[in-house]
Order: structure tokens, then C-alpha cells, then sequence
């Protein structure tokens, strides 16, 4: 039997191409969406085991450091690392800014941790870590520096000794390791103009300026102008230890939050994530609707530029099934065309972002699966007009 | 020749079709009778808004007639009712379909136009491939039979769909104004060739038409007016074309 659907894709072989590539580049718009939501989830965990950590210890009612501003003492660890599985632990400072490196601004988390101790930059795939007290800065290879590069945070020069990857924070931005102190001068530390301003302004003050306490402005000034703050301690529990128990210990005695690699997750993925799932997965099915208007478009219009063919074939003795085979085969060629398009210009185009797009084989294959039930309902509307055509319609009437 | 001393190949008595109903009712069709025998051509001729077309579509099993019957080779077909359950069918291996224009399936090759008809009959394609080509050598377009129906002429292409009319042998030919869209001279050259087919093939054709140019070529003709139908001896002329 001849297979009309192929002899008719054949026929008009340039339009219904162009229509699959206009299909394919929706489907791979759609498969880059749902790579950008992958992405930001792989980013929110990359974070949590990039740290290798058991526990974040952060703000009592806070869900720090990541989603939430946390501030702790930077001796708060003094009192965690006595309670019984605690193994190890690690001061850190986070903050999100811009950084100077030739003349360009990139945007990079800036980690402060202590060497040796959790939260310590992990996959180092050139250069060293970082062993200077200052000034010396281990970076995600995401934000293009090369170890050696001078890179400028607020006042100082740091040197680049270092590179990782997929260090990067929940919002996608590659990770810059410097060491804690650098990082609480960074994060916390005035401009001198600034410090100028205050101190004039504490003299000024007769509540601490005063006469019979020679020492009583010093000591203020000395607390205002330090900083011993962190955002989190994190924690190494004991091998065999559960974290849980730790965390919850670490709550009781210590009113702290703590949050366990589970507690994490959540936090970063259901909660800071969640309202960019909402807006992807909305945007998918904006998409998906699109798609299946574009695809029931073509098929009616293809189905209607041949109506007249329909009834001669039909007057002529074809089976409904022979007519629907047709139009179904059309719709679901468009549909694999489109797809294997789409999947091809997705995997050309996903490196190309700026922000981490993972393609997952699964999401591949449920937008694979999605497609062909698009095609399948999308012809329904040219095969109802098909059987409604009258064979009479061939012979001058209808 | 048409022999009458056979059975007709259709036969129609006192066939009815009336659109709407009540008051508002019109009957297209008052009660037509008609008989045509295999190898005979014969010509349906009537003014616009008589009744051709619909006879053709009753004749063509694509409407249902109100009332009357329709035997068609010995067969009852339709006695105030159809008595076949698959009209497809019906019109697939007993009716022979030749319209005004082609109307060929263009996404189809010459061949496949014909071929597609015993393979929707259920033969193979090896099959139907060799009965199309021998239609095309009958025909004289076997030399045309792989072009793409855009590159056939008017007149290629009106005999591929002569041939595709006669792919499943039907005992019945509805042939709905085939000359109109030619000039005289090619006009008689199909009606030279429907002829000729007829009786080779023992079929009976039906042409309805306007075309003055081939009217004296049938031997017998139907006039239809207001519904009804008169028979009338043809001149039968044949034409050196």
C-alpha cells in the first residue's frame, strides 16, 4: 500500500521541513527551560556538597547562610565542637558582589573559610589552595580567571593561586574562596573615609567621650571597628554519628539552627528555588500550549489544502483508517522532525548560557513523549474536518 | 456494442431524492427511470438546476435517494433503502468515477493515481502497479507513467484519471461533464476513447454534459428536466479523430 502520508511530506517536502524546524526550535527552547530548572537545582546542590558538610550551623530562626542573612560570633564554634559526634568544624563567611578583573565586573560569591576545615574550596582542578593568611583567592573556572590573574576586591588585589568547578552558589554565580579574615574585612569592613565619619561622630558623643574614662572610647572604638562576625559554622559530625541527632543537640543546648544535608536540600531547592520552578514550569506550559496550537495549526492547514483530495479518496473507496493514518503519520513526523531538532540546537545552544543549563536524558525523553501526545491530540481537529468531508463534495456538491 | 438482450449494467426505477421536508420540502429527483448496458455510453444531458448532479451523486452512492431502486449488474443496491452495509466498498469495486476536472491525488505519481484503487481493494502493489500500466498502454500514456501530475497535460492527465476510473474494473462508469475543460477536437478524442473502453471493457458509462461538440456521438441519451428523465435515440455518430 502506498503510504499517502510520506508522498505528501514528499510533495511539499521545503514547507513542512521549515514548519518541523520552526517546531524544533519551540521544542528546544522548551528542553533548555526545563535544562535552566535542572540547572539551578544541580547549582543548589552543588553548593551543599561542595562543602562537604554535615551540618550548617547559622541564626537561631533563620534559614541562613545561603537563603537567609546569618550572623554569628566567630567563636560560636568553641561551644559546638564539645558536643559529642561533632568531628570538626569551620567558621564561613558568604557574601554576592561584583569583582574587578581586567577592567570587567563579575558577579562571584566570595566564601571566607578556614583552612583545613569544612568549607574549604573542594575540586581543585589547577593551581594550589590557598596557604597565604591574605590576599590570595581560589576561583570557580566559571568566571573565566586563570590562575595568576590580579583580581580587585574592594580595596585589595588578590591573586588568583587556584581554580575549582562547579563551585557555585545557589543563584548559579561562580564561587571565589578567600581566606575568613579577608572575607569578614570584606563583608564587614567600612571605607576609611567611613571610619573617619564614625570616630568623629563617637568623640562627638559625650556618652563616650567622657572625661574622667580616658579608656572608654578606645574600647568602643575597638568594637565597632572589628569585626568577629561569621554567617555559619560549618560542621563534620563523627564517622557513624547521625547528623540529625547533632543538629538537634546543637539547637537544644546551644539555641542555634542547625541544619542537616536533608534540611539543606529543602531549604535550597524547595524553598529558595521554589518560585523560579513556578515561573519555568509555567513558562513550560505556556510553551507546551504553543506548541500544540503551532502543530494543530499545520496539520489543519495541511489537512484543509487537500480537502478536495480527501473526498475524491474518499469517493473513491478509502477507509476512514487510511485518511486518519494519514494525517496522524503528518502530525507525528512533525513532532519526531521537531523534537530531534530541538534536542540537536538544545545541546548546541546549552553551553552558551551563562548560567548552568543541564539536559537530563529523562527530561529528553518526557519531552519526547509530550511531543508525540501533542502531535496525537493536535490532529484531532484536522481529522474530525477530514471525516467531515463529504465524498460528495468530489462530484460538485456536499 | 451494447447488447440488450444482457442485463443492465445499472437500472434505476422511479428514483426519488428530496432535500428538507414538510412545506419546505424540494424534490430534486421526481421518479427517474433509467437503464444503461455494459459497453454502451450513454449521455446525460439536462439545463443547470435539473437534476444531473444529484442523480449522479444517488448514482454515485455519496447521497441517500428517498425512495425508488437501484440494481445495479442483477444486484439490488438500494430499494427505498441501501442493501449494502460498506458503500466505500461499493464505490470502490463498482463504480467507476471520471470528473470534470482530474481531481488526481498530485502528491501521487501517474501510476500510483491508478494503482492506489486495487491496492485500497486490497491487491498487491506488484499487482495494481500492472494493471495501471496496462490501463496507460490502452490509454497511450504508458511513456507518462512515473511523471508527477503537475507535468502531465490537460489531456494526460484527464486519461489518467480515465484510467483510474477503470483501475478496478468497475461494471459502472459516472463521467461528470469529462470534456469540458477541452477544445472540440479533444473533446471527441475522449468520447472516441470512452467508447472504445466501454466495449472493451463492458462497462457502461454515464456522461453527463453540456457539451453540444459530443452529443451526437451518443446513441442514447437521458434528458433530465425538472427531476424527471426522457430517453431518446442518439445519433451515434463516431468521429476520424
Amino acid at each position: 500500500m502506498i503510504n499517502l502520508a510520506y508522498r505528501d511530506i514528499a510533495n511539499g517536502f521545503g514547507r513542512y521541513m521549515l514548519t518541523s524546524l520552526g517546531l524544533g526550535l519551540l521544542i528546544g527552547v522548551t528542553l533548555t527551560m526545563a535544562g535552566v530548572y535542572r540547572g539551578m537545582v544541580d547549582d543548589a546542590r552543588a553548593l551543599i556538597n561542595g562543602s562537604a558538610t554535615d551540618i550548617w550551623v547559622v541564626q537561631r530562626h533563620t534559614l541562613g547562610p545561603y537563603a537567609e542573612s546569618s550572623t554569628l560570633h566567630d567563636d560560636a564554634w568553641r561551644g559546638i565542637v564539645g558536643l559529642p559526634g561533632v568531628a570538626e568544624t569551620g567558621n564561613v563567611a558568604y557574601l554576592t558582589m561584583q569583582v574587578k578583573h581586567r577592567d570587567k565586573d563579575v558577579r562571584v560569591m566570595i566564601a571566607g573559610f578556614e583552612s583545613g576545615k569544612p568549607g574549604e574550596p573542594m575540586r581543585l582542578v589547577a593551581g594550589r589552595p590557598v596557604t597565604r593568611s591574605h590576599y590570595e583567592a581560589v576561583a570557580d573556572i566559571k568566571t573565566g580567571f586563570q590562575v595568576g590573574d590580579r583580581v580587585r576586591i574592594r580595596r585589595h588585589e588578590y591573586t588568583v593561586v587556584g581554580l575549582t568547578s562547579r563551585m557555585v552558589s545557589s543563584g548559579g554565580d561562580p564561587m571565589l574562596f578567600i581566606t575568613l579574615k579577608d572575607a569578614q574585612e570584606v563583608q564587614f569592613l567600612k571605607d576609611n573615609d567611613a571610619i573617619v565619619g564614625d570616630r568623629e561622630r563617637l568623640a562627638a558623643n559625650p556618652q563616650f567621650n567622657r572625661p574622667g574614662v580616658p579608656g572608654l572610647l578606645s574600647a568602643v572604638e575597638a568594637d565597632r571597628f572589628s569585626n568577629h562576625n561569621v554567617n555559619a559554622v560549618l560542621v563534620r559530625v563523627a564517622p557513624g554519628t547521625d547528623a540529625r541527632l547533632v543538629a538537634d543537640n546543637i539547637l537544644r543546648w546551644k539555641h542555634l539552627q542547625a541544619y542537616t544535608r536533608a534540611d539543606m536540600d529543602q531549604i535550597l531547592v524547595a524553598k529558595l528555588i521554589a518560585t523560579s520552578a513556578k515561573q519555568i514550569g509555567l513558562f513550560l506550559v505556556i510553551l507546551t500550549v504553543v506548541s500544540t496550537a503551532i502543530v494543530a495549526l499545520t496539520v489543519y492547514t495541511m489537512t484543509m489544502g487537500k480537502i478536495k483530495e480527501i473526498a475524491v479518496l474518499k469517493l473513491i473507496g478509502a477507509k476512514n483508517r487510511v485518511i486518519v493514518a494519514m494525517i496522524l503519520q503528518q502530525a507525528l513526523g512533525l513532532g519526531v522532525i521537531g523534537f530531534v531538532i530541538g534536542k540537536t540546537v538544545a545541546t548546541f545552544w546549552a553551553p552558551i548560557f551563562p548560567k548552568y543549563v543541564l539536559l537530563e536524558m529523562s527530561d529528553a525523553g518526557r519531552a519526547f513523549a509530550i511531543t508525540i501526545v501533542i502531535c496525537t491530540l493536535a490532529s484531532i481537529l484536522a481529522i474530525r474536518a477530514a471525516l467531515k468531508v463529504s465524498p460528495a463534495t468530489a462530484i460538485g456538491g456536499g | 456494442m451494447a447488447n440488450h438482450a444482457e442485463k443492465p449494467a445499472i437500472k434505476l426505477e422511479g428514483l426519488v431524492k428530496r432535500y428538507g421536508s414538510g412545506s419546505s420540502a424540494v424534490e430534486a429527483l421526481k421518479g427517474v427511470d433509467m437503464e444503461v448496458y455494459p459497453g454502451e455510453v450513454v449521455g446525460l444531458l439536462g439545463p443547470s438546476g435539473s437534476g444531473k448532479t444529484t442523480l449522479l451523486q444517488c448514482l454515485g452512492a455519496v447521497i441517500d435517494p428517498t425512495a425508488g431502486r437501484i440494481t445495479l449488474g442483477g444486484d439490488v443496491t438500494f430499494d427505498d433503502d441501501w442493501k449494502i452495509s460498506d458503500l466505500r466498498e461499493l464505490r470502490r469495486d463498482r463504480i467507476g468515477f471520471i470528473f470534470q476536472a482530474p481531481y488526481l491525488i498530485p502528491f501521487l505519481d501517474a501510476t500510483e493515481n491508478v494503482s492506489l484503487l486495487p491496492m485500497l481493494a486490497g491487491k498487491s502493489n506488484r499487482e495494481s502497479t500492472a494493471r495501471a500500466m496496462d490501463l496507460f498502454k490502452v490509454l497511450d500514456i504508458a511513456h507518462r507513467a512515473g511523471a508527477r501530475i503537475s507535468e502531465l497535460s490537460g489531456g494526460e492527465a484527464q486519461r489518467v484519471a480515465i484510467a483510474r476510473a477503470l483501475a478496478n474494473n468497475p461494471p459502472i462508469i459516472l463521467a461528470d461533464e469529462p470534456t469540458a475543460p477541452l477544445d472540440g477536437k479533444r473533446s471527441l478524442t475522449v468520447m472516441s476513447m470512452l467508447n472504445e473502453l466501454a466495449v472493451q471493457y463492458r462497462t457502461a458509462i454515464i456522461v453527463v454534459t453540456h457539451d453540444d461538440n459530443i452529443i451526437p456521438t451518443f446513441k442514447r441519451l437521458y434528458r433530465i428536466r425538472d427531476g424527471r428523465t426522457h430517453e431518446e435515440a442518439g445519433e451515434g455518430k463516431s468521429f476520424e479523430v
